[in-house]
């Protein structure tokens, strides 16, 4: 995904001369063929977080579409101020390419574990933030960045992530991708985890349960709409993500169905890592199943919050409608 | 209390005389703080001559097309010093001097800090110190990259000096040798709590640019035969950004607020601190000065 993601900004690039792109000491041969063919617009910078969110800005208030690429964690924690400041305020269009969204750098341990990425940009006027499934989506979603208004993360996964998403229709940035339709239980998925909900979905089917999907590959802004409609449907709703639970997808999907006032009121948890600094290395995959952000967990989850419904378990029923 | 050699070694801005427009520009800066009952004041009285050179003498500009492209750029890093840099803008026509008035009012567009897009002129939102020079670092690169020959001209402080993000900065101008680029620091030798040499020395400040790759020269930060001339060289170094630092006095013009850390910011301004101001700030004549 890494790959396409800045093969497709030096494809852009040639065909647009507003595009630069801005590294911050990024390894070898990055973007090699950018660097050769458009060497004024291709910027290795030091290892600078601040200094090159602002200097994006500056490009970006004089008409340039710069793309800037380092480590998530680095782009999102050390210069959140530029960030908030220098691109949000002044609505720069400046789109930030964030490596290894979530636990991919599970080796490397917590300080490169963008575990709050999304919660932190989440808060931000005018920000968008997008994490694409695969490499394919990756490509659908690049163009549409160009003439995309104000500044936007792209939260990038690990790499050859398993084709899930179809290429039946262009990205639109801003909408929900309905994976597919289901009466039992929704999924709400982001990134990497749709792999997880597809997963746990057809576990489902075999137990004779219709369970629906739908892919935020936009989390801001989040498409209401389409996850209201959904929701709509089912009594229980799970969302799944690689991030910590407190203000990424989880939230965000928690405050619009909360807001809707569903009646009966809709089961709901969230999936995705707790409160807590991971404290192991190993893998991304291992992490996962660490904190049960898995097929298996969100199956036994929607099971659960079914037989919960079944038996009438808290407050199914608003009590202003007996 | 320790000083530094070179601080003062090069310049008497203490000494430097105002000159009829210099206290006048302060007595706006005055009624626009006595309209909103607050503001930066020492900040922006230290800013004066630099601001004056700048837009009488040295920048490009339309202010009836602010965003004219082949403008020169000024970014007030020091964002809040924006009360001298809004008595200029209004002097030169960018906005109604109706709107001095509103300092920091709910229905008016000069707030305590400037803000690009409200505020025709200001080139971009500052206020948390430290943002300015990366963004002029954006704008000479767009302009060399357009080939265009428009000059960016950064304001900062000293005791903005003090953010690590000025540093990296300065080290990535330095690196690209944006000679269309030029640093003001407008060295008044005070911040917040009190002086700089106390809180966080910044000397040996002149070296600390140049050992980033900046073409440096101090000036008296109050005098304007030293500022235009500094200014009418620059570029200092034809593949070199410039730092010039002047040498200035907080408080510049009021003797009870010079170098005065109680007049950095004031809030609930009430009318005697005004009249006293005011009554500093007279025209000459009346102050029977040589």
């Amino acid at each position: 995904m890494r790959k396409t993601c800045l093969d497709m900004v030096y494809e852009l690039a040639k065909a647009d001369d507003r595009i630069v792109f801005i590294g911050s000491d990024l390894g070898p041969g990055t973007l090699q063929q950018f660097k050769a063919e458009m060497p004024e617009r291709f910027f290795m910078e030091g290892v600078s977080e601040a200094t090159i969110v602002g200097m994006a800005a500056g490009l970006a208030m004089e008409g340039k579409i710069p793309y800037v690429n380092t480590i998530a964690t680095f782009l999102t924690r050390r210069c959140f101020e530029q960030i908030v400041v220098d691109l949000c305020l002044h609505q720069a269009n400046v789109r930030l390419i964030g490596n290894g969204g979530g636990l991919v750098y599970a080796p490397l341990g917590p300080t490169h574990l963008a575990i709050e990425d999304v919660a932190i940009l989440r808060a931000l006027p005018h920000m968008t933030i997008v994490a694409p499934a695969d490499a394919k989506e990756m490509r659908r979603l690049m163009p549409a960045t160009v003439n995309y208004p104000g500044p936007m993360y792209i939260r990038l996964a690990k790499g050859n992530d398993l084709i899930v998403t179809r290429d039946d229709r262009p990205f639109e940035i801003g909408k929900a991708v309905v994976m597919r339709e289901g009466s039992d239980a929704l999924l709400v998925t982001t990134g990497v985890t749709l792999q997880v909900a597809l997963e746990a979905a057809e576990m489902l089917g075999g137990q004779g349960l219709t369970v629906g999907i739908v892919h935020l590959p936009t989390i801001k802004p989040l498409d209401t709409e389409a996850v209201l409609r959904m929701a709509a449907a089912v009594p229980v709703v799970v969302t799944v993500e690689e991030h910590s639970v407190i203000g990424g997808l989880g939230s965000a999907v928690a405050e619009v169905v909360a807001e809707a006032s569903f009646r009966p009121a809709r089961r709901f948890k969230r999936i995705g890592l707790p409160d807590t600094f991971p404290d192991r290395y190993g893998s991304q995959a291992g992490l996962m199943k660490q904190y049960a952000i898995t097929s298996e967990q969100v199956a036994s989850t929607i099971t659960q919050l079914l037989n919960d419904a079944t038996q009438g378990v808290h407050l199914l029923t608003d009590p202003l409608s007996r | 209390m320790p000083t530094s050699p070179t601080a003062t070694s090069h310049c008497e801005p203490a000494a430097s005389k105002l000159d009829e427009r210099s206290l006048a520009l302060r007595r706006t800066i005055v009624r626009m703080m006595a309209a909103g009952k607050r503001g930066h004041l020492g900040s922006a009285l230290s800013l004066v001559e630099i601001l004056r050179v700048l837009y009488d003498d040295i920048l490009r500009y339309d202010p009836t097309r602010p965003l004219w492209p082949s403008r020169d750029r000024c970014i007030l890093s020091k964002g809040h010093g924006c009360l001298a840099l809004y008595a200029i803008l209004a002097e030169k026509g960018f906005f109604p001097a109706s709107e001095l008035w509103k300092f920091c009012h709910e229905d008016g567009i000069l707030g305590g800090h400037p803000e690009r897009g409200k505020v025709p002129g200001v080139e971009a939102s500052t206020g948390s110190l430290g943002h300015g020079l990366a963004i002029g670092i954006g704008f000479a690169l767009s302009a060399r990259l357009a080939r265009a020959t428009h000059r960016i001209v950064v304001i900062m402080s000293d005791g903005e000096s003090n953010e690590g993000s000025v540093w990296e900065a300065a080290m990535c101008a330095g690196k690209h040798g944006l000679s269309q680029l030029t640093v003001l620091i407008d060295y008044n030798k005070q911040q917040s709590y009190g002086s700089t040499f106390e809180v966080l020395d910044l000397e040996p400040f002149g070296e600390k640019w140049r050992a980033f790759g900046f073409s440096v020269e101090e000036v008296d930060g109050h005098s304007l035969s030293a500022l235009r001339s500094v200014l009418t060289r620059v570029p200092l170094h034809p593949r070199q950004p410039s730092a010039i630092i002047c040498h200035t006095v907080k408080g510049k013009g009021v003797p009870f607020a010079e170098g005065n850390p109680a007049w950095h910011h004031k809030n609930k301004v009430v009318d005697e601190d005004v009249q006293a101001l005011l009554a500093a700030l007279e025209p000459r004549d009346a102050q029977n000065l040589p």
